[in-house]
């Protein structure tokens, strides 16, 4: 079992009816009124589910292999262009290593893979202390934040 | 050069502790070998053939002495005593221990140098004219865009697991491509509008590799301050639908291709638009912050040609003839930019030890304010020296081995590290470039053959950017055994913006004990056909493929 945390530390889970890409648009109607999860996997761009990301408590984003990055592109595209507010969660392949750019990406829970130290992981998310690029958090980039 | 302030220091530091920690959790068995990989990768860590291969960045080639001395160190502590500049401005050591690693970067790191991003699937060191800053053709001075875009490239966090490397170039100079921007994933020519406004022309979907590509016009006018929201709409929608099932598909020139250029900048503009009035947008005050690290040094009030420099050309022929190869025009009278061949024979094309860096050190010291650069032929400038300095120089240079007069000519090749040392390699490189060398070391005949890149890759990842020599030379694998293959007529840009070509190979591959001798078949069969003045590149041009083919092969029954 993963290890479900935040930026803080570990975090229960919530229980949400989960719907994948294809059940959402097959039977939209049929999910009325629930709260629901929508799972994504890697190869499903934002573009095919962004206008409808308002109707989920949470989306997970599914990391097959931790090498495969467009899992952030993805989450920066639902916090940036699709203004999704809801819950956004990392799945799979979650490292160490690279819960800190998924947080600036704009995701607020991590599935942590089991063998991953808790503890290391949070850690992770204060790596850099005042990166150059603007992200979800802070839309200034340093240039932005360094004349402030 | 650009000097760090505080978040730029604080934001390296943090790099190497990040890094440190990476490697202990490593040795401890906490992260495993495929998990590692891209961490070291992105660090700069390959494992080679015999021993692990640290590339350092040399962000646009731009070095100062400082940062020179502490190469010669690690050269000497953690490696064999020689360090090796690489085709894209970088210098590498081919010997230090893993463990071993961190420390070397936190040495850098306090000369503000480091290894980030120099390998992996990420935004590379971004590349630009090794004469930038010193020569009057330009438009601008390019460094301060590289600079911007390093910073902006430097642990980017939606894409440091793209589908495949991504590498930048940047050229100022009108009508000539003096970055070899048509082969990289993104090539950015800055150019001035009719009202007279910076911006930039925006290639996309070069490169070399098993596919060579030349890059297609994306955006013919972007505007100064939407650089880094263009470049951030490009590498998103590359990161997303660039093919992530092969590696050799991997490249955003496959991406650009399966979709045609028209609808990939469809797709960029659509991204562009709702990015480009966004905080990310550059701010003037951040490019005059920039700008202001590349001002021009404390020049002196000179004329061009004093009476020493002139007298000394006529007294001595070997400097003379090195006055004309290696030295060129600077923007500023009395002033002279010189390059430091590292193609002596007997050592490979850009090998340095550490002895020599450190006198090069001092040479940047007393002559040239401190600054040197790398460049992509796998030399090194000293881009401030005044006129009437050039003749002593010379003579510490000559002392040095650094004073082979033949920048541009055969023999100053371009040649990957190959079988040696990677581990990638179908073949040895550098052999076949001692080879060469040894056979046409005359420096009458290499004048008279006048300018001709010859470039050698020791498999078909291209390192050695064999597309795009005037003759590029390939290693193969035929059954275990060792064969190189020979192309002609390709152009990595230069003094022509529109003049890149790829080369297009001869026929069948050959023995390695063979290639002087297919080298020379092809130099005399240039000579012979050759009128008043023209290139091999004209020839080849003129007369076509086939007559280099028959001088070759000979002809068919």
């Amino acid at each position: 079992m993963a290890n479900l945390i935040n930026t803080q530390g570990p975090v229960q889970d919530t229980e949400l009816t989960t719907v994948t890409l294809e059940q959402w648009q097959e039977e939209k109607a049929s999910f009325a009124g629930q709260s629901l999860e929508l799972t994504v996997s890697s190869d499903q761009t934002a573009d095919l589910f962004g206008e409808d990301a308002a109707n989920f408590a949470r989306i997970s984003i599914d990391f097959p292999k931790f090498a495969d990055g467009r899992g952030y592109s993805a989450a920066r595209l639902l916090r940036e262009k699709y203004k999704y507010t809801g819950e956004l969660r990392a799945v799979g392949d979650v490292l160490i290593d690279q819960v800190f750019f998924m947080k600036r990406c704009g995701f607020d829970t991590y599935a942590l893979r089991e063998d991953q130290i808790v503890e290391d992981a949070i850690a992770a998310f204060s790596t850099f202390t005042n990166p150059y690029q603007n992200d979800v958090h802070d839309q200034r980039p340093l240039f932005r934040r360094r004349l402030s | 050069m650009y000097v760090y302030d505080q978040y730029d220091q604080q934001l390296l530091n943090e790099r190497v502790a990040q890094f440190k920690g990476q490697m202990e959790r490593y040795l401890d068995g906490k992260i495993s070998e495929e998990e590692f990989l891209p961490l070291r990768l992105q660090n700069g860590i390959y494992v080679q053939r015999y021993a692990p291969m640290l590339r350092v960045a040399v962000p646009y080639g731009a070095l100062n002495s400082a940062q020179v001395r502490k190469l010669a160190y690690v050269a000497r502590t953690y490696d064999k005593g020689y360090a090796h500049i690489s085709t894209r401005q970088n210098v590498q050591f081919n010997w230090p221990e893993l463990e071993q690693c961190p420390q070397i970067l936190a040495d850098l790191a306090e000369v503000q140098m480091h290894a980030v991003q120099t390998s992996g699937n990420c935004i590379r060191n971004t590349t630009t004219d090794e004469y930038a800053g010193v020569i009057a053709e330009e438009i601008v001075d390019p460094r301060p865009y590289c600079e911007i875009i390093r910073q902006w490239s430097t642990f980017h966090p939606e894409f440091a697991f793209l589908p495949r490397k991504f590498k930048i170039a940047v050229n100022a100079v009108p009508g000539q491509d003096r970055a070899a921007i048509t082969m990289h994933d993104i090539g950015i020519n800055i150019v001035k509008n009719d009202a007279g406004d910076i911006g930039y022309r925006v290639l996309v979907g070069g490169g070399l590799g098993r596919t060579p590509i030349l890059g297609e016009e994306i955006c013919a006018f972007l505007p100064e301050e939407d650089l880094l929201a263009y470049l951030d709409a490009v590498i998103r929608v590359y990161n997303q639908f660039g093919r992530r099932d092969n590696k050799y598909k991997a490249r955003i020139k496959i991406l650009v291709k399966a979709l045609g250029v028209d609808r990939m900048r469809e797709l960029v503009e659509e991204e562009f638009n709702r990015l480009k009035d966004g905080e990310g947008k550059l701010t003037q005050a951040e490019l005059e912050r920039v700008k202001q690290h590349f001002i021009d040094p404390e020049y002196k009030t000179l004329s061009d040609n004093p009476v020493e420099l002139t007298a000394a050309k006529e007294e001595n022929k070997a400097f003379s003839r090195w006055m004309e190869r290696n030295v060129r025009q600077h923007k500023k009278a009395g002033y002279a930019v010189v390059t430091l061949t590292l193609k002596q024979i007997g050592t490979p094309p850009g090998d340095i030890t550490a002895e020599q860096l450190d006198q090069v050190a001092d040479l940047a010291d007393e002559y040239s304010f401190g600054e040197l650069r790398s460049t992509h032929n796998q030399n090194l400038v000293l881009a401030d020296v005044e006129q009437t300095e050039l003749f002593g120089l010379w003579q510490k240079l000559k002392s040095l081995g650094m004073a082979t007069p033949t920048l541009g000519l055969l023999t100053d090749m371009i040649c990957c590290p190959g079988g040696d040392f990677c581990a990638l390699a179908n073949a040895k490189s550098i052999p076949v470039a001692e080879a060469i060398q040894a056979r046409f070391e005359n420096l009458d005949y290499l004048w008279d053959l006048g300018e001709i890149d010859l470039n050698i890759s020791g498999c078909m990842n291209a390192c050695g950017h064999h597309h795009v020599g005037n003759i590029g030379v390939l290693g193969v694998d035929k059954k275990g055994e060792e064969f190189y293959q020979v192309s002609l007529g390709g152009n990595s840009g230069g003094n022509d913006a529109d003049g890149s070509s790829l080369g297009k190979i001869l026929g069948p591959s050959f023995a390695r004990e063979a290639m002087p001798d297919v080298i020379a078949k092809i130099l005399d069969f240039y000579v012979d056909q050759r009128t008043d003045g023209e290139s091999f590149l004209e020839v080849y041009r003129r007369v076509g493929h086939t007559p280099f083919k028959e001088a070759v092969y000979g002809k068919p029954d």
